[in-house]
């Protein structure tokens, strides 16, 4: 950027909550439609759309806030999914005890990998934090007490004090939107604080900011451990809807989804990264449903998405929800 | 522990070595020239397999089925640099990694489609298939051997390509000061364009040569490409002689590691606990070996460049 050029306007994340409302109203209306025309598989859709949007706007808080582009981000999902099954091994179901666990589990992850691969910038970071997610992957893949390469069936989904109460898919699909709304309210809340003019100080100069006294690296840290403990409580949630865990879970080819949900939807807001989810997720089902080749598919709206600038999808779809 | 066995892991770790710098040399140059990440870089791996093991099954002729093969990779480099990556060089690395993991999709996908998801059949001839007798009790692989051979070739020829010619130095001279070789009148798109292809190509050599020892799939790539970052960024993105030593040191570790950990362990901290510790423990050596370079050096061993 040339010393000359106008600093870049500052996104007024306030004025994304409204945004972010309309998208819980429209999975709720989607999971009503779903119950009211006795689709288990259209609810399952909507339940899976809220749990991956849950980690994409994790992500989507690294990225557009802070500018890390962290290419490891299944790590911390599957993390947090291998937490509900190895507590279940130990018959702690609690949710109230295993959520907290699957957000401290993945945190405590990002913190430690996100205080080295902080240390480097760019496409080194990028590297990075794609390698730390392979280790966790095979760590999972050895773990042969827990499955190994297979992975295995969790327990039961988590209990309230015994009471089953994630059993009906319904309640399942209801916590994951209400997670997925006050993780998002709450990441809306954190980027239009003084923290959150701190990150895109830092991503936009970041020696203006150490030279004010601040320490980005510290900012970075925590933004790290936030959004990886978010990702750990979407991987909880994964794990209760399809009741099994592998390493696939982790698989770094989700890494690389939800980098596409983030970008697809636009990262300047976080809501961007929940209808980046939607589309993903759909155009998933309706390529799988045309081929069985449809990771072909999608990796031509991609390659497209990115060679012909199209990437802001939100910009088409925020002129229909304005109007 | 004998004699022979730490031999032949040692063998095997350098072997592992020399294909992991064929991977990254080209990985690292392209990064050097451009300040590009290709997470396409392991396609181009896995399709040097195919392209080499399909061309060999067409002519019959081993040492002609991989000549035509590498030249069809050099060739696939070339047309893939044309149609997609020369439109993502000066684009940030978000775009970069979108675009080129949307590449990976569509290419592993294709070859699926053509070949399926079975692992196909990788010829080797029978002179190249059998094992020598190194020294009393050993008896080693001689394609492996052959690897260690072509590794090391390829590496002496790299060394004199970049350090004594003068699209070498023009590499070495782009990727510390790009801006400057530039405004020199070097048309560094394409110099890009060729360092890419011939990256490409060493990619493709590195599937080949690596064809008859894992099973030749879609998604051989893989894991190939995440250690070939854990190489780069071990040795310094940009440097050659950084990939070289960083490729060499990971596969060692790698290999010996996995040999010698569990029973290591084993006598540390007892039978049943290194049986749960062991693999874990071997499989992560590497990346903590990573963790803690970048937390003495963050540029890797031979960055000069700050990361």
């Amino acid at each position: 950027m040339s010393p000359l050029a106008p600093a870049p306007a500052v996104p007024r994340p306030r004025a994304g909550i409204g945004q972010t409302a309309a998208l819980m109203a429209l999975l709720a209306a989607a999971l009503a439609l779903a119950y009211g025309l006795g689709s288990s598989y259209g609810a399952g859709l909507v339940t899976r759309t809220a749990i991956l949007a849950l980690a994409a706007v994790s992500l989507s808080f690294l990225i557009g806030q802070a500018g890390l582009v962290s290419f490891g981000h299944a790590a911390p999902l599957g993390i947090g999914a291998y937490a509900v099954l190895i507590a279940g091994e130990y018959d702690m179901t609690n949710i109230l005890a295993v959520l907290p666990l699957a957000f401290g589990a993945a945190a405590l992850f990002a913190l430690a990998t996100g205080a080295i691969a902080l240390r480097t910038r760019g496409v080194y970071f990028i590297m990075i934090t794609l390698a730390f997610a392979q280790m966790v992957f095979y760590v999972a893949a050895s773990l042969s007490a827990f499955g190994g390469d297979d992975g295995m069936a969790i327990a039961a989904r988590s209990t309230f004090f015994g009471a089953r109460i994630l059993k009906p898919d319904l309640h399942l699909a209801l916590l994951a939107i209400a997670l997925l709304a006050a993780a998002a309210l709450g990441l809306e809340h954190l980027a239009a604080s003084r923290y959150g003019l701190m990150l895109r100080a830092g991503r936009e100069n970041e020696t203006k900011l150490e030279a004010l006294g601040l320490d980005p690296y510290r900012h970075r840290l925590i933004a790290i451990s936030v959004a990886g403990g978010i990702a750990g409580v979407a991987g909880a949630l994964l794990a209760n809807q399809v009741e099994y865990v592998s390493p696939s879970t982790m698989n770094w080819h989700l890494s690389g989804e939800l980098i596409v949900m983030v970008v697809l939807g636009g990262s300047r807001r976080l809501g961007g990264a929940v209808i980046g989810a939607m589309v993903v997720v759909l155009l998933d089902e309706a390529l799988g449903r045309f081929t069985e080749h449809w990771k072909l598919g999608l990796g031509l709206v991609i390659l497209g998405a990115v060679l012909f600038r199209g990437a802001e999808v939100r910009a088409l779809l925020g002129k229909f929800s304005h109007g | 522990m004998t004699t022979a066995l730490i031999v032949s892991q040692v063998l095997n770790g350098l072997q592992l070595g020399v294909i992991l710098f064929l991977v990254a040399a080209g990985l690292t140059l392209v990064f050097g020239v451009m300040d590009f990440i290709n997470l396409a870089h392991g396609v181009q791996y896995m399709l040097g397999a195919y392209l080499v093991a399909v061309s060999v099954a067409f002519t019959g002729h081993f040492g002609l089925g991989l000549v035509l093969g590498l030249l069809a990779a050099l060739a696939l480099g070339f047309v893939m640099e044309i149609l997609v990556f020369r439109h993502l060089t000066r684009r940030d690395h978000l775009e970069q990694v979108l675009g080129t993991f949307g590449v990976i999709l569509i290419v592993t996908e294709a070859v699926r489609m053509i070949f399926g998801s079975a692992p196909i059949a990788f010829p080797v001839p029978a002179t190249l298939a059998g094992s020598v007798t190194l020294f009393p009790g050993l008896n080693y692989p001689v394609w492996r051997l052959v690897i260690l051979g072509v590794g090391i070739a390829v590496a002496g020829l790299l060394w004199f390509l970049v350090n004594r010619t003068r699209i070498g130095m023009l590499v070495r001279a782009g990727s510390t000061h790009r801006e400057t070789v530039s405004a020199l009148g070097v048309d560094i798109d394409r110099l890009f364009l060729f360092v890419f292809a011939f990256g490409a190509m060493l990619a493709g050599l590195a599937g080949a040569m690596a064809g008859p020892l894992v099973s030749v799939e879609p998604t051989m790539g893989d894991r190939i490409l995440i250690i070939a970052f854990v190489v780069i960024v071990v040795g310094g993105a940009g440097s050659i002689k950084g990939a070289f030593v960083a490729a060499l040191l990971i596969g060692m570790v790698d290999t010996l590691g996995r040999a010698f950990v569990p029973d290591l362990l084993k006598s540390l901290v007892g039978r049943s606990a290194a049986a749960t510790a062991g693999p874990a423990l071997s499989s992560m050596l590497i990346y903590l070996l990573m963790a803690a370079i970048l937390s003495v050096r963050p540029s890797g061993l031979f960055g000069g460049r700050t990361a």
